[in-house]
């Protein structure tokens, strides 16, 4: 827990005199990468951040975007990795309620929350079927108790998280744009800590999570109290209504320390605060302890003198805590004092900025070789070959995780977990469709279009629910940056999606980087993860098959099965070529199946991402207890064989369910958009059937493969 | 006529009780913090969904203690509708008003997920315009939700008829599949399942007339058609 040495100087110098051991705590919080993002920050500025629905305003914790007729959404993503690993029940449920307060903290209502998982092999590990079941329960327990629908998410298994865990929660606001806190202080206003009181726990966290994770330090995990979080939602939206907030923080990494200087930093006040006018859980708490306490459930509030009774009386309805620790001044200065004592002095720029780093970047070896194709040998079987896929724990449905979410509370869940993208039905009529998607093992290949296929495939996945894209998160998760190695794997990822951003226009309106996510094997994969907002005018497009009806695949098979479920869950072979997003063609694949949409035309909407084109068609067939005949010949593709047609992972494809009578206005439509496309099967019996011209290929029962999908990840959570 | 929903602290189902009164059955409701005095003037009460004090000790248990209760007990004695929805039947059992107990679900996990019930008793006042065997399409959110009676009390309510809904399958293990239950007199109901969440089409594509009906019975009772 300290400065590295020429941050050291660099603070001297700044303030010119040695700092005290408090300064220096407060400085080492403020300035671990957790808070500070030194090493990201002069990078994350390539991403596009403006756009017509983008409302900015100073000391935001969340995206703001304009959804029309005066309301708006906020949108935030966090993660909890190191926490988690350590201890998943309350690293997972307090990843959720540090997501939960930033959406609060502009003073909108949360109204979902979508969580991504990731955990090492849990078919031979049972260590990661612990961290990974408790995990789920940590995030019940807490989104359940708070009354926030948890209504999508994901969940991956990978070698490379063995021992570790990574646990990305993100949460989407809903309100009035009148109602959105603006952010303002002046001289004497006075600032209050509201919530929970601060503990021992979580007590250097942000340094914690700022390095490789060595020891297993539970006092740096923060614990969970949902029902506090709870009143604390509630008393925040009626102080808002009665305009007793002047400008919010949110306490996250850094506590007190990191929300105070940041308050001041980006208002452009100075704050004056008495550590001893801080509700504490227990006695005797040092004041730099009370400065770094990362405990939970608290926010940091500034309001204004003649408003300090009414948010005295809101908290007390609410049996929230809440005391005034200090008061606004305008010297921009962090002063902390314990009574007449000065403990810290400092501006909160200095403390607020930490020095940027320049961190060199280095090609990783391992890259030549990976990308080159291992002559696999094409299993006889395939219907065997599928089976196992689809009750592969990647693949297997997340019934049995998103069966402890309640995802119905709020009413407002018109598209549920387990389909493409989840929808949130909003005040003004209109319909937010929302996702979030990674994959590690094509990042691990490709950094650059791994990141950009993940950022494609979540846009996919709004754009089935009959929503256009109309803003991103993301979340970068990465090993220790100062290895040259796998900075470039950050620098490469970042670019891609920069460039994807740009040209699809999609503002990034949020994000984290998190580094140091190394187990005791080494760094995990890059991981990237991708969050994006859609929004649909009318009524969303909730996919259903039956008898009769034709499938149609929009989109090009490619010569691309490199970090595909196929290559390494059936042939445990990590390589070959990464699915590559093609900018145009996405870009008409996706309007095609909008302007579809728009018209009627269609029934429903799946994109295809892992497991290929196989496991999506398993997909329709087994949500809507239906047969499909799927001829290989039809497919829209490069010369293949059949294994890569079924399997491989190529981007920018979308299955599309259409009634016979409107196939010929189909066809006419997606001619003139200039997408490769094909009717390639159509709903029948009760066989998932791929077939060339001679032979059946792949032939299973719908009701077999549907038990076996549904029940394997639950079996093997429950029973090893 | 106007409804009470009452709010306990941790409360999470209030406000869409109060949308689906007010937007969707366009019917006056009210909410009442738990350490208010409830007017006599309300035409009924509901106690909502959620995590009341967190589910601490027992689900209900705390929330049973409320300043709020006595009102509702003296009320529920008048005769006054009293409806009590997942969490809000945890406090009504808690309280005394209705029999039994809610224990863990047997998978020991919180379930969220939809299920239908079916009516076995339509002389309460929240199932008056039901049909004794009707299924109703209901979605179950809760983690206590194993309603168990001992058998001197399962007696005792099948004598008064008093179990009102019981699942259409084997959910949560609990006793005779019981979903709902009633008071006596008939007046005071407690059910897990959220009906709130079952009547709009637009987020459901189920058939909503079913879980539309228990509350167009308390309409029916309390003399508002539509």
């Amino acid at each position: 827990m300290s400065l590295e040495k020429q941050e050291y100087e660099y603070l001297e110098k700044k303030i010119g005199r040695k700092p005290t051991k408090t300064e220096l705590n407060i400085v080492a919080a403020e300035w671990s990468e957790h808070c500070s993002y030194k090493s990201s920050k002069k990078h994350l500025k390539t991403l596009p951040m403006k756009g017509p629905r983008v409302i900015s305003e100073k000391g935001f914790d969340s995206g703001v975007l304009d959804v029309g007729d005066d309301y708006i959404v906020t949108v935030h993503i966090e993660s909890h990795n190191h926490p988690s690993a350590v201890e998943p029940y309350g690293g997972a449920a307090t990843g959720v309620g540090g997501v939960i307060r930033d959406i609060i903290s502009a003073g909108t209502r949360p109204i979902a929350i979508l969580d991504g998982l990731r955990f090492g092999n849990i078919e031979k590990d049972p260590h990661a079927r612990w961290l990974f079941k408790n995990a789920v329960t940590g995030i019940a327990d807490y989104g359940n108790c708070i009354g926030i629908p948890t209504v999508g998410g994901e969940v991956e298994f990978d070698d490379c998280y063995s021992n570790y865990a990574l646990v990305d929660v993100a949460s989407i606001g809903f309100g009035k744009k009148d109602r959105l806190i603006k952010n303002t202080a002046q001289k004497g206003d006075l600032v209050v800590l509201l919530g929970g009181s601060t503990g021992r726990d979580g007590i250097g966290g942000s340094q914690f999570a700022s390095d490789s994770l060595e020891s297993e330090n539970r006092s740096a995990v923060q614990i969970p109290d949902p029902f506090i979080e709870k009143l604390i939602i509630e008393a925040v939206l009626e102080a808002r209504n009665q305009k007793c907030i002047k400008a919010v923080k949110d306490l996250g990494g850094g506590g007190l320390s990191c929300a105070i200087s940041e308050t001041a930093d980006s208002l452009s006040i100075g704050i004056e605060l008495d550590v001893d006018s801080v509700h504490t859980r227990e006695p005797g708490m040092s004041p730099d302890e009370i400065m770094i306490s990362e405990s939970q459930e608290r926010m940091l509030i500034i309001t204004d003198k003649t408003k300090l009774e009414t948010l005295q009386d809101i908290c007390k309805k609410f049996h929230v805590q809440c005391s005034v620790i200090g008061t606004v001044k305008d010297n921009k200065m962090m002063h902390v004092k314990k009574e007449k004592n000065t403990l810290a002095l400092l501006p909160a720029n200095v403390v607020a900025n930490a020095p940027l780093l320049d961190r060199p970047t280095k090609k990783p070896a391992y890259l030549k070789e990976i990308q080159n194709e291992k002559k696999l040998k094409q299993s006889s079987n395939l219907s065997l070959v599928l089976l196992k896929l689809l009750s592969s724990p990647n693949l297997a449905s997340k019934r049995w995780v998103y069966g402890q979410y309640d995802h119905e509370v709020g009413i407002r869940t018109v598209i549920k977990p387990g389909y493409d993208a989840a929808v949130l039905r909003l005040d003004n009529g209109k319909f937010l469709a929302v996702k979030i998607d990674g994959n590690p093992k094509h990042c691990y290949i490709d950094p650059r279009h791994g990141a950009i296929g993940c950022f494609e495939e979540a846009c996919r996945n709004v754009v089935c629910t009959g929503a256009k894209p109309i803003g991103m998160v993301d979340h970068l998760q990465f090993g220790n940056p100062e290895d040259p190695e796998i900075f470039w794997t950050f620098i490469e990822a970042l670019k891609g999606l920069a460039d994807f951003a740009k040209h699809f226009d999609i503002p990034c309106v949020g994000g984290k980087v998190s580094f140091y996510n190394e187990t005791p094997k080494g760094p995990i994969k890059p991981t990237p993860v991708i969050g994006v907002l859609g929004l649909i005018d009318k009524k969303p497009l909730h996919t259903s098959a039956s008898k009769g009806d034709v499938l149609i695949l929009v989109g090009k098979t490619k010569n691309e099965l490199g970090g595909s479920e196929y290559f390494e869950y059936i042939h445990g072979f990590v390589g070959g070529t990464c699915p590559k997003v093609d900018f145009k063609e996405s870009k008409e694949n996706m309007d095609a199946v909008l302007a579809l949409f728009k018209k009627d035309l269609i029934k429903g909407a799946h994109d295809c991402s892992k497991g290929g084109l196989a496991v999506a068609v398993s997909e329709l067939c087994m949500q809507n207890n239906v047969g499909c005949k799927v001829s290989l010949e039809k497919i829209p593709r490069e010369k293949l064989s059949h294994d890569l047609l079924l399997f491989s992972e190529s981007h920018s494809r979308y299955l599309l369910v259409a009634q016979k009578q409107n196939l010929v206005q189909i066809q006419k439509i997606l001619s003139q958009s200039n997408v490769s496309y094909d009717v390639i099967g159509s709903f029948e019996g009760d066989q998932i059937q791929f077939k060339t011209d001679s032979a059946n290929i792949i032939d299973l029962s719908v009701d077999k493969v549907q038990k076996r999908w549904l029940r394997s990840l639950e079996d093997l959570v429950l029973h090893g | 006529m106007k409804v009470g929903v009452i709010v306990f602290p941790g409360s999470n189902c209030d406000r869409d009780m109060y949308h689906v009164l007010t937007d969707v059955f366009k019917v006056d409701a009210q909410y009442f913090w738990h350490e208010k005095k409830l007017p006599s003037n309300l035409d009924a009460i509901i106690l909502p969904g959620g995590f009341s004090y967190g589910d601490r000790l027992r689900a209900g248990v705390i929330a049973a203690h409320s300043p709020v209760i006595s009102d509702v007990k003296r009320l529920a004695s008048r005769g006054m509708p009293v409806l009590g929805v997942c969490n809000g039947f945890q406090i009504l059992v808690e309280a005394g008003l209705l029999p039994g107990v809610l224990l863990k679900n047997t998978s020991l996990g919180f379930m969220c997920k939809w299920t239908h019930l079916i009516v076995e008793n339509n002389k309460t006042l929240f199932t008056n315009r039901l049909k004794i065997g009707q299924k109703i399409p209901i979605p179950i959110a809760n983690g206590e939700g194993r309603y168990y009676a001992d058998e001197q009390t399962l007696a005792e309510l099948k004598k008064n008829n008093q179990i009102v809904f019981r699942y259409g399958e084997e959910i949560n293990g609990s006793t005779m599949r019981i979903a709902g239950v009633c008071n006596k007199e008939g007046n005071v109901v407690g059910m897990m399942p959220h009906p709130e969440r079952a009547v709009e089409p637009q987020i459901n594509p189920i058939d909503c007339k079913p879980a539309s009906l228990i509350f167009e019975s308390l309409f029916n009772t309390i003399g508002v058609t539509h």
